[in-house]
């Protein structure tokens, strides 16, 4: 049982880790390869409404923003995808109808996961039936820090099961995991389970995504690669609202896993601010002024 | 969906508009700037460029003995007289003065030796400030560092520097020198002499009475008068061994102090336990820090077998993702090769390594065409019977051998004429307490490599050197106690 192997994983050092983030983010990124970062960042978004008072107002809004960016500037991308609680996928998925844009939707009682394994899969089952095109699970974080890997194995093989085709993206709440450590072996887990995609957070517990988890995954995700030969996808989400922060992560891809993970197909951005802040440095870069932010449409 | 794009880094370049740069550098003597009594000259270059940047004067014998003596006068007549807390604010003044001109003193940095500016900004020049700042703060405080005995300075040092980290080791030198209360000749190394010029600029600016910093250039000729001056009261030298015995012969009998910091081949352990990615980043700063051009590089690795397949890997590809390149550019991880000399005499141990068996492995990195370049090597398949597993070849190829047992490693750790540093990588605390009590090295790092700070002392056991600097070990070179 790969599990076994797993609890004997090497250790990560905390220092370090933060000492390799420090010296990825210092690399300057000017000029084209700024452009190119910026016009990626934006295509890797995952537009995100994640709240309690979500309506279907509120959502039809941010869908027709995902493929009308900017319209005033042509030639941009759009987002990646819509990322919705479960009962507006249907809304989503009318409202993107033929833009090209995918539905992503939590689902397993995000964020807490306190619910049981019925009602995770039924959950799951129903966003898949409203047409989901990819769904982002949280792991049971309170099994994984008791030490019962195998129920959070089961769980993410159990709705990897239920997804079928459908993209399946695993939540670690890394905030909750606490130790770099323990980033390690749930992604090693997850990935070991079915995963597609891993995920740092929910966007509900402080702290979300940090640089060194982020780090710790894209490294899992580089040894399960070089082990397995998959190419297991990234989303860093929480925390991340400005365009500078996006090309460091790009960054950090880059020299961790190589050009073939700069794509939407595996990494994406977990953010609701950060797509503002990208097409105003896109406006800056080529008009050479920054446009003032009520240019920049809220929904 | 998107396919997958490629994404190069645009160039970054520091830009070079605000460093202002003579064309022909004198020396500093007594306070001045005044040319050679032979009047010869030599040029410095751009080693990544081969481009000449300025011509500097050369000190011949009748020159070394007028900044000794201009150096005597100063301590017989006004340093060593002066009240210790104003020296402190003299070092204060120039410590400020320095780090104000940070971005200057890096960009000439890397313009004369090589270094990529992300180095000579980071760590180089905030580390030569910090040092004068640290000594700055002792000048006043001697009674503290040797309680109940009184430290006198020695009188005039002569103290000589490599070109690997030119400003930084001309800090190291000047900062305890000046706050213990000597007087001193510093002769920076022939091919890097430009920061140490423009740190002569600082200390006129910083008003210095004349004579207390006297700087000169030349090559080994050069040294050799100043080493052998009969006015000289201490050497302090940090540079190859093969120098450092001369110096030692030479100084023998003659009642000079000397301090020597001299050549390593430091081991740099990875056990099975260690965090393997940092340990692999660790490698990386160990041996490719300053293009390798570092006294206590960990250029011997030892890996544990159980993890030696997995490390090896990842050095591989991480060594793929370097940036090899110009130096001034803000993205660069490896700069230019110092010298062509330098560059000469790592391609002969590479070939070396080759002919004696090793397998070697080099990053497919492209190379700037013109310019002393060396792409980062790697050699595995050799043993301590090895050549380049035994000499310091000071450039960016590292040795790997792999071990089974603590015991084992400590043993071959060990086994090498030198003992300036040392690493070790392990998530195990009792381990890090055992090892680093058993390999005899003056300063070991455990879980990271090439760390400095002004309040630690550096030094060597075995033919790595004599004596210590920085920190409070560092002052007791500069004194007489009493």
């Amino acid at each position: 049982m790969f599990l076994d192997k797993l609890l004997y994983a090497k250790p990560i050092d905390q220092i370090g880790a933060q000492e390799r983030v420090t010296r990825l983010f210092s690399r300057s990124i000017k000029k084209d390869s700024k452009v190119q970062a910026l016009h990626l960042a934006l295509s890797m978004i995952d537009l995100t409404t994640l709240e309690g008072k979500d309506s279907p107002g509120k959502v039809k809004q941010l869908c027709y923003k995902a493929s009308h960016l900017h319209d005033s500037f042509p030639g941009l991308p759009n987002v990646a995808a819509i990322c919705v609680y479960p009962t507006m996928v249907a809304i989503a998925k009318k409202a993107l109808a033929g833009t090209g844009i995918k539905v992503a939707s939590v689902a397993t009682a995000f964020p807490s996961g306190m619910a049981d394994m019925h009602a995770k899969l039924d959950e799951v089952k129903s966003v898949i039936d409203a047409g989901a095109d990819e769904v982002d699970m949280v792991i049971s974080r309170g099994k994984f820090l008791r030490g019962d890997y195998q129920y959070v194995s089961d769980e993410i093989a159990q709705v990897k099961d239920a997804c079928g085709e459908t993209h399946l993206k695993v939540i670690l709440e890394t905030g909750e995991l606490v130790t770099l450590d323990n980033v390690r072996l749930a992604s090693d887990i997850a990935m070991e389970s079915g995963a597609d995609f891993i995920k740092t957070s929910t966007g509900k517990v402080s702290p979300a995504a940090t640089p060194p988890v982020v780090l710790t995954m894209l490294e899992a995700i580089r040894d399960f690669q070089t082990k397995t030969g998959k190419k297991i996808g990234m989303k860093p989400a929480g925390g991340i609202g400005q365009a500078k922060q996006a090309i460091q992560y790009l960054v950090m891809i880059k020299e961790t896993l190589g050009h073939d993970w700069l794509s939407p197909d595996l990494f994406r951005f977990g953010a609701s601010s950060l797509a503002n802040d990208v097409l105003m440095q896109i406006v800056k870069q080529t008009t050479g002024q920054y446009q003032s932010k009520d240019y920049f449409s809220i929904d | 969906m998107n396919k997958a794009q490629t994404w190069e880094y645009s160039p970054a370049p520091e830009s070079t508009d605000h460093i202002q740069l003579k064309d022909r550098y004198d020396l500093f003597i007594n306070g001045e700037f005044v040319p050679g009594v032979e009047g010869r000259y030599f040029d410095t270059i751009n080693p990544s460029n081969e481009e000449k940047i300025a011509e500097v004067a050369e000190a011949g014998k009748a020159d070394i003995d007028k900044a000794v003596s201009s150096a005597r006068k100063a301590y017989d007549k006004i340093w060593s007289k002066m009240l210790p807390k104003e020296r402190g604010k003299y070092i204060f003044r120039i410590a400020r003065l320095l780090q104000e001109s940070a971005r200057e003193f890096s960009v000439i940095e890397s313009m004369d030796g090589g270094k990529p500016i992300r180095e000579s900004r980071d760590i180089d020049v905030p580390l030569s400030s910090a040092h004068f700042f640290y000594y700055a703060g002792w000048a006043d405080k001697l009674e503290y560092a040797f309680p109940g005995r009184t430290a006198n300075p020695l009188g005039v040092a002569g103290q000589i520097i490599p070109w690997n980290f030119p400003l930084l080791m001309a800090a190291w030198k000047l900062a305890p020198a000046l706050a213990t209360g000597n007087t001193l000749v510093l002769k920076p190394a022939e091919t890097t002499p430009l920061t140490a010029m423009k740190l002569a600029e600082i200390i006129q600016e910083a008003d210095l009475p004349p004579g207390v910093v006297n700087i000169v250039n030349g090559a080994g000729e050069t040294g050799k008068f100043l080493v052998n001056h009969g006015d000289i009261d201490k050497i302090a030298f940090t540079g190859s061994t093969e120098v450092g015995k001369y110096i030692m012969k030479s100084v023998a009998g003659s009642g000079k102090k000397y301090t020597l910091e001299l050549g390593g081949k430091a081991a740099n352990i990875i056990f099975e336990d260690a965090a393997i990615d940092q340990a692999v980043e660790g490698i990386v700063n160990a041996i490719f820090f300053n293009q390798g051009h570092v006294c206590c590089a960990g250029s011997r690795l030892y890996v544990q077998e159980g993890v030696a397949e997995e490390v090896i890997s990842k050095l591989q590809k991480r060594m793929e993702s370097l940036i090899v390149g110009d130096p001034l550019d803000k993205n660069t991880d490896i700069g230019a090769i110092n010298s062509k000399m330098q560059l000469n005499k790592i391609k002969k141990y590479v070939k070396l390594g080759k002919d004696e068996g090793g397998t070697i492995y080099q990053s497919s990195c492209p190379l700037p065409e013109k310019g002393y370049w060396f792409a980062p090597t790697i050699f595995t398949d050799v043993s301590q019977s090895n050549r380049i597993v035994q000499e310091e070849i000071f450039g960016p190829v590292l040795a790997i051998q792999t071990f089974r047992t603590v015991d084992e490693v400590i043993l071959k750790a060990n086994n090498s004429p030198y003992g300036l540093s040392g690493g070790l990588w392990t998530d195990k605390g009792s381990k890090i307490f055992k090892v680093t009590q058993d390999i005899r090295a003056g300063v070991i790092w455990a879980n990271t490599f090439n760390k400095f700070d002004p309040a630690s002392p550096f030094g060597g056991y075995k033919e790595s050197g004599v004596g210590s600097e920085g920190g409070i070990e560092g002052l007791s070179g500069y004194v007489n106690l009493v």
